[in-house]
């Protein structure tokens, strides 16, 4: 898996609460049996209209998200389905981060199934930035850049915003470090065959 | 001694494999059910790993989502759709799990045939790629939706790595008002929970009200658990529960040894939740959502409500985008909507009582002209059943079209869609955008308000329904 530590990053800012997985990642584009190449349908129904033009009132359309890879968006991101399409779509598009009040359970664990780093801050703060963004997205700058690090859980701008944010401390390592989970608990075996005959079941077939 | 234990609990401490210094627990899952849409890339990454299935006879596998609800005997038409099953069938086949396939008599909805089948058993943990995976949790299992990366890791070590979540009971209090049921009081509890009131939670619904339901209208409700953002729902089993069990093919061979343990789970007496909340049934009418969010829903006797209604500034705003998708107008009564489509079926409400309930009320009534009105039992058990009992006679004759067993219009990754501004009442469990067909347009209900919809052609209050 792809490891974060840091990252500096233009900000898309995505006005919206309670998106769902159904959104990032609409179902005609579930049936690919790849986990790559879905970043080209992220959003699709809100990126492109029905004649498969974009959609230019659409917030990632916007000149301001050229480039982003820092998604900011409204409480409750990630509802929903537990396709990983989603983050597959978002990473395979460039984002590397998401910024959000709160996120949905599924969607947040895989986030980190795929390098992507889900950060709470509280609603005020969320506000600040969306209020940040539009700024500069309306002055010379044209763009709202974020700088993130991760081993510090930290993330500030260059104007003078700067908080912390809270990880679990087993997932902030296994992003750090790009952790295959599987080969982790595979080193835990023992205790799984214990489990098993501790509960009457017969081991497993050996290689 | 531990103090008292609530059934997370005790569920929780049994499967803990261990929690090795600095890290998340391992939990072993007893059960793995599989579909054709999230499985491909977990099985691909055994594959590249040179990994293999550490127990193939925990895992069960059934394609649903993507599946023709037509004619089974015609080849599947959309090539996309058939190489997903094709490689459903391929991966179970490569790596030995037990597939209930397309054409196998058992084929259906992975969350109607798990407790069909016995499958599903009290005290279980079961995961499957899929956030409906709470259903299961109805016959007192803890049972929950993973990512597909999280399959992978199931497939090779038949754990999960978890933080333990927290517990929330809903206590729910008193009968049911007649004509109102298990669909109307889980969407009125997600209204009360909001979207995302059960994040981080594991619900265990308690009170006489869960305790006097049937087992598939415990089903209907657990089922609903994700979303109101809790990623499980669970009930404490009891005779109903042990009932439903016996006899099913694969319930445990000693049962009543199944039984007595069983009957260990349901939480002790002063067992402490992280958080209650109460509610009384005589507060829930018949249920209709009218937004884009299954918390957005309201009773079929009220009317469309306004986003100046709302306190809260997201509600507001999500309320404003809701009305505008959906093509309606705050104050218009529920029962002046007028309806296109009516689709009765998916993990929420396509077992053998939904069908009853909306063939009842279906009985010597025609469906709409105009309308288009479809029923899609949820395994091919359920159809059987039905037809035995003779209510795809009552459905045909009124005009609805009766299916072969699937997802469908659920998620509509399959032929079965809305077009683009057309409405619908559904018996699913999802209405947000485009999410039956883009731009179409979804209201949530029950079984015998969907079927009265289909027979009227705009919403009803079922309290008022003549029955033939
Ligand atoms: S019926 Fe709908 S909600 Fe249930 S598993 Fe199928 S697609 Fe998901």
């Amino acid at each position: 898996m792809q490891a974060f530590t840091s990252h500096d990053g233009v900000v898309a800012a995505l006005d919206r609460a309670n998106v769902d997985t159904d959104q990032i990642i609409p179902k005609q584009f579930l049936k690919r049996i790849e986990r790559t190449g879905f970043g080209q349908f992220l959003f699709y129904d809100w990126r492109f209209l029905a004649d498969g033009s974009p959609n230019a009132d659409f917030e990632l359309n916007q000149p301001a998200a050229a480039g982003a890879t820092i998604l900011l968006a409204r409480r409750n991101f990630g509802c929903g389905s537990s396709r990983e399409h989603a983050p597959w779509a978002l990473a395979d598009y460039g984002f590397r981060a998401v910024i959000a009040p709160t996120f949905a359970d599924i969607f947040y664990s895989n986030c980190f199934s795929n390098g992507i780093l889900p950060i709470r801050l509280n609603e005020e703060d969320v506000a600040e930035l969306f209020h940040r963004a539009a700024a500069a997205t309306a002055s010379e700058a044209g763009q709202y850049r974020l700088q993130i690090d991760l081993a510090g859980c930290s993330l500030q701008d260059t104007d003078g915003f700067a908080r912390s944010f809270e990880v679990e401390p087993f997932r902030q390592r296994c992003l750090l470090e790009g952790l295959d989970n599987i080969a982790l608990s595979l080193r835990h075996t023992d205790a799984i065959d214990r489990w098993e005959a501790a509960h009457g079941m017969p081991p497993v077939a050996a290689d | 001694m531990p103090g008292p234990r609530t059934l997370l609990d005790k569920i929780w401490d049994d499967h803990v494999v261990c929690t090795p210094e600095g890290e998340n627990s391992l939990l072993y899952i007893d059960r793995h059910l599989v579909h054709e849409v999230t499985s491909p890339q977990a099985f691909e990454g055994l594959r590249l790993a040179g990994r293999k299935v550490r127990r193939p006879e925990a895992t069960f596998a059934t394609p649903d989502h993507n599946v023709p609800t037509t004619d089974r005997r015609l080849p599947i038409a959309d090539a996309i759709s058939k190489q997903q099953i094709d490689t459903l069938r391929e991966n179970c086949r490569q790596f030995g799990v037990r597939l209930f396939d397309l054409g196998d008599a058992d084929q259906g909805i992975v969350h109607v045939i798990g407790p069909e089948l016995g499958i599903t058993q009290p005290g279980m943990t079961i995961v499957c790629g899929d956030s409906h995976t709470a259903t299961h949790g109805a016959l007192g299992a803890l049972a929950f939706g993973i990512g597909t990366s999280e399959v992978e890791h199931v497939l090779a070590t038949q754990t999960l790595r978890q933080a333990k979540p927290k517990s929330l009971e809903v206590r729910v209090e008193g009968s049911l008002p007649e004509g109102v049921t298990a669909k109307d009081l889980v969407l009125y509890l997600i209204g009360q929970l909001s979207t995302e009131g059960g994040t981080g939670y594991v619900i265990e619904y308690t009170g006489d009200t869960i305790r006097s339901l049937g087992m598939e209208q415990r089903m209907t409700v657990c089922n609903m658990s994700i979303e109101a953002g809790a990623r499980a729902g669970m009930i404490a089993p009891d005779a109903i529960t042990f009932d439903y069990l016996r006899g099913r093919d694969f319930a445990p061979a000693d049962f009543e040894a199944a039984v007595a343990r069983w009957q260990q789970l349901p939480s002790d007496p002063g067992a402490v939740y992280d958080r209650v909340e109460v509610y009384r049934a005589a507060d829930v009418v018949p249920q209709v959502t009218w937004g884009t969010n299954p918390a957005q829903v309201i009773g079929v006797d009220a009317a469309v409500p306004a986003p100046t209604d709302f306190a809260d500034p997201n509600d507001q705003s999500s309320g404003e985008r809701a009305l505008a998708y959906m093509g309606l107008e705050a104050g218009t009564r529920i029962v002046d909507i007028p309806l296109d489509r009516v689709f009765i079926g998916s993990c929420t409400n396509s077992r053998i009582e939904d069908l009853r309930a909306a063939a009842r009320v279906v009985q010597g009534y025609q469906v709409a002209k105009h309308l288009h009105a479809m029923v899609v039992p949820g395994s091919g058990r359920v159809k059987r059943q039905a037809e035995a009992e003779g209510l795809d006679k009552v459905f045909t004759a009124a005009g609805f079209e009766w299916r072969e067993a699937g997802c469908s219009m659920c998620l509509g990754m399959n032929p079965d869609t809305l077009s683009p501004g057309q409405r619908c009442a559904s018996t699913s469990n999802r209405n947000f955008e485009g999410r039956q067909g883009k731009g179409g347009r979804t209201h949530l209900v029950s079984p015998a308000m969907a079927a009265a919809a289909a027979v009227s052609g705009h919403f009803v209050d079922i309290r008022e329904w003549q029955y033939r």
